[in-house]
């Protein structure tokens, strides 16, 4: 089943680089509070990353673990969006992607409750409500920087000029997801556009944010085509394990 | 002395039947981010189901020097114990 | 840590000797002290020094090890040593709440961490060289800091108790996690195992500085120990950690890297070699290799994340008038 496996691959990656992109906070962040609330969402991407490249493995079915798949792919290979992969930068930004990937997940997993795949379904019923919590959690903090001072709200502002672009590629389907979505495995991302659009539109009011016309949406990720980040991040993350192959962690 | 973030008292309700209980504090520029910040300190390990949050500043506590003079005066009423009172073992558990 | 904490504290207080008598009396009939109970300004002042150490050591802790949390070999480990590292800023936070009853708020704490007027524990200000550093961490460190915490889960103060019992029972995997890491390594490849050897060799003796100086040099001890502040003086601390982790080395075949280390039938516990004490006073006062390096990540933090901070003050000073301005209407 090429296609399933690939879908899935697609959505493991999403979430492990989100989740190891937000772990780079943990002992970094704006407060205490916060240096123990950003590590508990990593933990939920890379749990559910975890989920789906153990079953990836299992449908692949050529005796690869969930680490081989996330530790000795190279940039090319890997198929998550590009905004899981955008640097850090400032709280606003993180917040901002977060929220953004949320929105997009949050109605995506509800929908995939039904699927007729059990590990689709058994991992959409517990990351739905995690994804749920990090709307609520990055979408207030939102709210705060944007209507906040006069900084937080240009940084805000800026946040959405530097991601924006980012999110039109979190509708598309690839090849791969688009075959399950015509078997009904998996929901259609389209679908999700009134939900994100309600929420995100919601959010910004609040904040006194405004979305951005997009000139040049960026896509890509999905076929390996990411910008020059990810192999950074890929090259401190796979360290160990491409200096001792084959050994035992 | 850059402004300081409001102090919160939080309690814990571990499972529905029990009272909420005092865990401990932290800090937080509202009500809202408070109640997320308590999710997220206190029950990693699926320590509760319901969350309080109070301002640290509107709790009013009871004086200890006067601990003596409010709590001492209920140590001899032991009449309001059951065991004050006599009741043969025949009559059975009472 | 944690008894390191109290270097430098000024026990001296200056009430009258009934006071001290009554105070004393509670306190030697076990009784608790609580945030608003009259206490002897010394008894007040050592707690927020050894308590506040605590709390900065907890949090400047999480830097070594979140050194290696982008780097974790396999995403079990990842997602073990985040939760690790995430839980050291969790205990950081609930020993700043303790130390916040006694009078002093986190940010007057956090000023004096970054200004190097307070000290933590001088074992984060050596750094994580190679992943076996995380298991040994784990392994040595967070058993020293068991062993040390323990007993401060009967501490006289009530709310250092109370944060003690928390740490001590979301603490209980730490250690686990880290001797499982250096097992693996341990049975692992020729190059794993010397990793790990190498670990161990230079954070064995840092560890046994972590219980501070010997009870003859401890200045402060008799009368923390008096007030229960304190519960074991510095060497007994020191003695049970070795002869509770020597065994634990042999069983993975590696050499604890003392070579006077000794049996000893008669007192029941090993004879160690000595501790370079010159080495632990160089660390304490800022010399270590990497003091700069740990207080320059903490103040970028801290600055960083001030206009986070004052965003959210700005943001419900803003709600609770428009509150007032609905409310008027």
């Amino acid at each position: 089943m090429p296609a399933l496996f690939d879908a899935v691959l697609e959505l493991a990656d999403d979430h492990l680089i989100l989740g190891h992109r937000l772990s780079e906070w943990c002992g970094h962040a704006p407060m205490l509070e916060e240096d123990l609330a950003l590590p508990n969402m990593a933990l939920d991407l890379i749990g559910t990353a975890r989920t789906l490249y153990d079953y990836a493995a299992q449908l692949e079915g050529k005796g690869r673990s969930e680490d081989d798949l996330a530790f000795l792919r190279v940039e090319r290979e890997y198929r998550n969006l590009l905004i899981c992969e955008r640097p850090n930068g400032d709280f606003a930004q993180t917040m901002l992607r977060q929220l953004y990937f949320a929105a997009f997940m949050e109605p995506y997993w509800a929908a995939a409750v039904d699927s007729p795949d059990a590990v689709i379904r058994g991992v959409a019923g517990k990351a739905m409500k995690e994804m749920a919590y990090h709307v609520r959690h990055a979408g207030e903090w939102v709210i705060r920087l944007g209507d906040g001072t006069e900084d937080s709200a240009a940084r805000m502002q800026a946040a959405v000029a530097e991601l924006h672009r980012f999110t039109g590629e979190i509708f598309e389907e690839s090849a791969a997801s688009a075959a399950l979505v015509a078997e009904g495995v998996l929901p259609a991302r389209a679908g999700m556009r009134p939900a994100w659009d309600r929420v995100i539109g919601m959010i910004f009011a609040e904040a006194m944010l405004e979305a951005p016309e997009v000139p040049y949406p960026q896509t890509g990720g999905r076929r390996g085509l990411h910008g020059e980040h990810l192999g950074h991040l890929l090259a401190e993350m796979q360290y160990l394990q491409r200096a001792y192959p084959g050994a035992t962690w | 002395m850059a402004q300081e973030t409001p102090l919160w008292e939080v309690f814990i309700r571990p499972r529905n039947g029990l009272s909420h209980k005092h865990v401990g504090s932290l800090h937080a520029a509202d009500e809202v981010l408070a109640l997320q910040a308590a999710r997220d300190v206190y029950t990693r390990r699926g320590e509760g189901v319901s969350i309080w949050v109070v301002p640290s500043r509107a709790i009013t506590a009871s004086d200890p020097d006067h601990a003596a003079e409010t709590f001492e005066p209920t140590a001899d009423k032991i009449y309001r114990h059951p065991s004050f009172y006599d009741i043969p073992d025949d009559v059975g558990h009472m | 840590m944690y008894s390191q904490g109290l270097i430098g504290a000024d026990g001296a207080t200056g009430e009258t000797p009934e006071f001290l008598a009554r105070f004393q009396a509670r306190i030697d009939a076990e009784e608790k002290i609580e945030p608003n109970d009259a206490m002897p300004e010394g008894y007040r002042r050592t707690l927020i020094r050894q308590i506040g150490q605590h709390a900065h050591s907890e949090i400047v802790g999480m830097l070594p090890e979140g050194n290696w949390i982008t780097r974790a070999p396999s995403l079990k480990r990842k997602a073990a040593l985040l939760a690790k590292v995430q839980d050291e800023g969790g205990h950081g936070l609930y020993l700043y709440a303790a130390a916040e009853t006694l009078g002093v708020s986190r940010e007057q704490m956090t000023e004096e961490l970054l200004s190097g007027k307070a000290k933590y524990s001088s074992i984060f200000n050596y750094p994580t060289l190679s992943w076996a550093d995380i298991g040994v961490i784990g392994w040595l460190v967070d058993g020293a800091a068991i062993m040390n915490q323990i007993p401060l889960c009967r501490c006289s103060y009530g709310p250092y108790a109370r944060a003690m019992i928390r740490v001590c029972k979301e603490e209980s995997f730490h250690q686990r996690q880290g001797y499982e890491i250096v097992m693996t390594l341990a049975r692992g490849t020729p190059a794993q195992r010397e990793m790990a050897q190498d670990a161990l060799n230079r954070w064995w003796w840092p560890s046994l500085m972590m219980f501070g100086p010997s009870d003859g040099d401890s200045q402060h001890s008799d009368q923390s120990m008096s007030w229960k502040i304190k519960r074991f003086t510095n060497d007994e601390l020191r003695q049970k950690f070795i002869d509770a982790t020597v065994p634990q080395a042999e069983f993975l075949g590696l050499t604890v890297p003392d070579p006077e280390l000794r049996w000893n039938e008669e007192k029941g516990g090993y004879d160690h070699g000595p501790i370079d004490w010159a080495e632990f006073w160089r660390v304490v006062k800022g010399g270590g290799q990497m003091n700069v390096d740990r207080i320059r990540d903490r103040r970028k933090a801290w600055e960083d994340g001030a206009w986070v901070r004052e965003a959210a003050l700005a943001h419900a000073e803003k709600r609770r008038a428009r509150r007032v301005a609905q409310a008027a209407e």
